[in-house]
């Protein structure tokens, strides 16, 4: 296995909010320490339910914004407080895929100056016919026809448009690339497109992703790593194929039992969580999962269970039994 | 929306942007012709040395007063008559359209630039410098716009270009309101965030970035501004604090002759209706602007 191209420790991004008339200020904790890492041709995919920090995760990584604490290192340097502000060479280190190929193309622009603007901005050297060319290269990369270089992005369906989404990002010969849900705004049928042609890059460019999804078939379909966010707080992290086989953790065994399987014979037996994701501004004594889990125990009410294990890890004082997963 | 990928035999070519936006501007008949209206002053003024038969401020001792010459004891050498110092009324008119072009365009310009400057930065700045530039320009709208610019001239001293910056002034606050709201809209938008990933800086995204996509609100304020401008400083002119006389503007006239209001009611109106005119036909073509930028009023 070669080396992480970026790790993160302990990662944690809080947000101050106003407290509002004669009452102190909260702390939204919207990611409470993350650790993992990438690897160079690997996918480690990101899951949970809307609320749990995924987002707030890709734009630490994409250093959008800073973290409140933990290390975060890419490519062998740490990331300080100012992120990639005047370092062209890290902010083409990392870059990102949004959700909502509507909202992620600038519509004044044709595509052909959208993709060729990072270039512009961080490399001064490359000349205005090379800055061309190379855009008109990508395009035809990510299954787009040349003719497209010159037309303005309200005339692109939603698949084409995350094509040219994923083109800006590559532009830059980035080694992470971080995808925020590429393809939940999709139609089923572009999403496999867009998958693939993902699974394509990767294996082409030996590109390294942070798949950021709610979808688990998706997820099983890109990923070699997942990791399973609660309330900010990775609960589970494993390979692929044992975390879904043998999920310890009772969030990730409900998350997985809620997955629909196209087998109408096949019976399955569905955990339903009762209640709410608790809010982040104040979160449970213990183990934050404790209001919603049914193996609950009196330790999980005052004791943070922590992250152990090697290679598939789990924070949880009574994990879902060996024997009992398989039925999963 | 025109799917051009969905027709690969016969590469069609979108129709451009100019193009969408007259169809849609066609579509409202009276945007059209405040349009041509607008289109035939900017001629007048253009040309208005070779339109006008006469100078504006000579004087012919020989014809006071003398009404339009479908009028008794007109004539066809003056096709509008005369004021009460014997100068020609439509020559003084068609030189008065270059003036209310030329105040329009500083004017306008003026707060637009002004005000779209002040707006982006209140969008991007943080919460004090946003509060503070937005405050300021709440001290400013609570004024009647009329009367503030009333006081800056009175403290500048009245003169045609002083009455155009205190109107520039009283105007610019709509400018920053409007700059600031669409800013703050379009800033939270995902390409935004690509662009600073791309490694943009911040000015570069204030006004590369984030302004283009702000622009159709903007223009529609800047056209509805310019007929402001116009009669804001044709009631300057008639306060006789705008334009001083013999300069022809509109306002000034209006202003010279109200006392003939009875006796020569030529004299009046026509400096009246041509405020009139030029202002309704530049509202009817602002409305029209909007209907075709703005996509929320777009019908379709």
């Amino acid at each position: 296995m070669s080396e992480p191209i970026l790790t993160a420790k302990n990662l944690k991004r809080h947000y101050e909010v106003k407290g509002g008339f004669m009452k102190p200020n909260a702390i939204v904790r919207a990611l409470d320490g993350a650790s993992f890492s990438l690897t160079p041709g690997k996918t480690l995919a990101v899951v949970g339910e809307s609320g749990s920090g995924k987002s707030t995760l890709a734009r630490v990584v994409t250093m959008i914004e800073s973290p409140t604490e933990g290390e975060l290192t890419i490519g062998g340097r740490q990331i300080g407080p100012n992120g990639a502000a005047g370092d062209r060479d890290l902010r083409a280190m990392v870059q990102i895929v949004f959700q909502d190929p509507y909202g992620s193309l600038n519509p004044r622009q044709t595509i052909g100056q959208t993709l060729m603007e990072p270039l512009l901005l961080n490399r001064p050297d490359v000349s205005a016919q090379e800055r061309e060319k190379r855009a008109r290269e990508m395009l035809t990369m990510v299954g787009l026809r040349p003719e497209h270089f010159d037309r303005y992005p309200h005339m692109f369906s939603g698949g084409q448009r995350q094509r040219v989404a994923v083109a800006r990002a590559l532009m830059l010969e980035p080694k992470i690339l971080v995808l925020d849900e590429p393809v939940s705004a999709l139609d089923l049928s572009i999403q496999s497109q867009v998958l693939n042609l993902l699974m394509d890059l990767q294996e082409r460019m030996d590109l390294a992703y942070l798949f950021i999804s709610h979808d688990l078939s998706v997820v099983r379909h890109i990923a070699d790593e997942v990791l399973v966010l609660y309330l900010g707080q990775p609960v589970e992290i494993g390979p692929k194929e044992v975390l879904f086989e043998e999920p310890r953790h009772p969030y990730t065994k409900a998350l997985l039992s809620a997955t629909p399987v196209a087998d109408p014979l096949m019976r399955k037996e569905r955990i339903k969580l009762t209640g709410e994701l608790p809010s982040p501004m104040n979160k449970p004594d213990g183990c934050s999962f404790n209001p919603r889990c049914w193996r609950k125990l009196d330790i999980c009410t005052s004791v943070e269970p922590e992250l152990q294990g090697q290679g598939h890890c789990f924070a949880c004082h009574n994990p879902v039994p060996e024997d009992e997963t398989a039925a999963a | 929306m025109t799917d051009a990928a969905s027709q690969p035999a016969r590469p069609a070519v979108p129709p451009s942007r100019l193009k969408e936006f007259w169809s849609s501007f066609r579509e409202n008949r009276g945007a059209v012709i405040g349009l041509f209206v607008f289109l035939a002053f900017l001629v007048v003024a253009a040309f208005a040395p070779i339109l006008a038969p006469y100078s504006p401020t000579e004087q012919y001792r020989d014809a006071l007063l003398v009404p339009p010459f479908w009028q008794d004891g007109g004539s066809t050498r003056f096709l509008l008559g005369t004021d009460a110092v014997g100068r020609d009324l439509l020559s003084r008119l068609i030189y008065g359209a270059r003036f209310s072009f030329f105040i329009g365009v500083i004017v306008v310009t003026l707060a637009t630039t002004l005000g779209v400057l002040l707006g982006v930065i209140a969008g991007f700045a943080p919460t004090w410098l946003d509060t503070l530039i937005m405050r300021l320009m709440d001290i400013v709208l609570s004024f009647p716009s009329l009367l503030l610019a009333l006081v800056m001239v009175a403290i500048l001293g009245p003169s045609l270009l002083n009455a155009m910056i205190a109107i520039s002034i009283v105007l610019q606050p709509h400018f920053v309101r409007l700059t600031r709201a669409a800013v703050l809209a379009e800033r939270s938008k995902d390409y935004v965030t690509a662009a600073r990933v791309a490694g943009g800086r911040p000015l570069r995204i204030m006004f590369r970035t984030v302004l283009p996509n702000c622009l159709a609100p903007i223009i529609v304020q800047a056209a509805l501004s310019f007929s402001t401008a116009v009669l804001d400083t044709a009631a300057l002119g008639f306060l006789g604090m705008g334009a001083q006389p013999p300069t022809p503007e509109w306002g000034t006239m209006l202003a010279e002759s109200r006392e003939f209001i009875l006796s020569a009611w030529w004299v009046v109106t026509f400096p009246g209706l041509c405020i009139l005119v030029t202002v309704l036909a530049i509202n009817l073509m602002g409305d029209g602007l909007r209907d075709a930028l703005d996509p929320k009023l777009k019908r379709s």
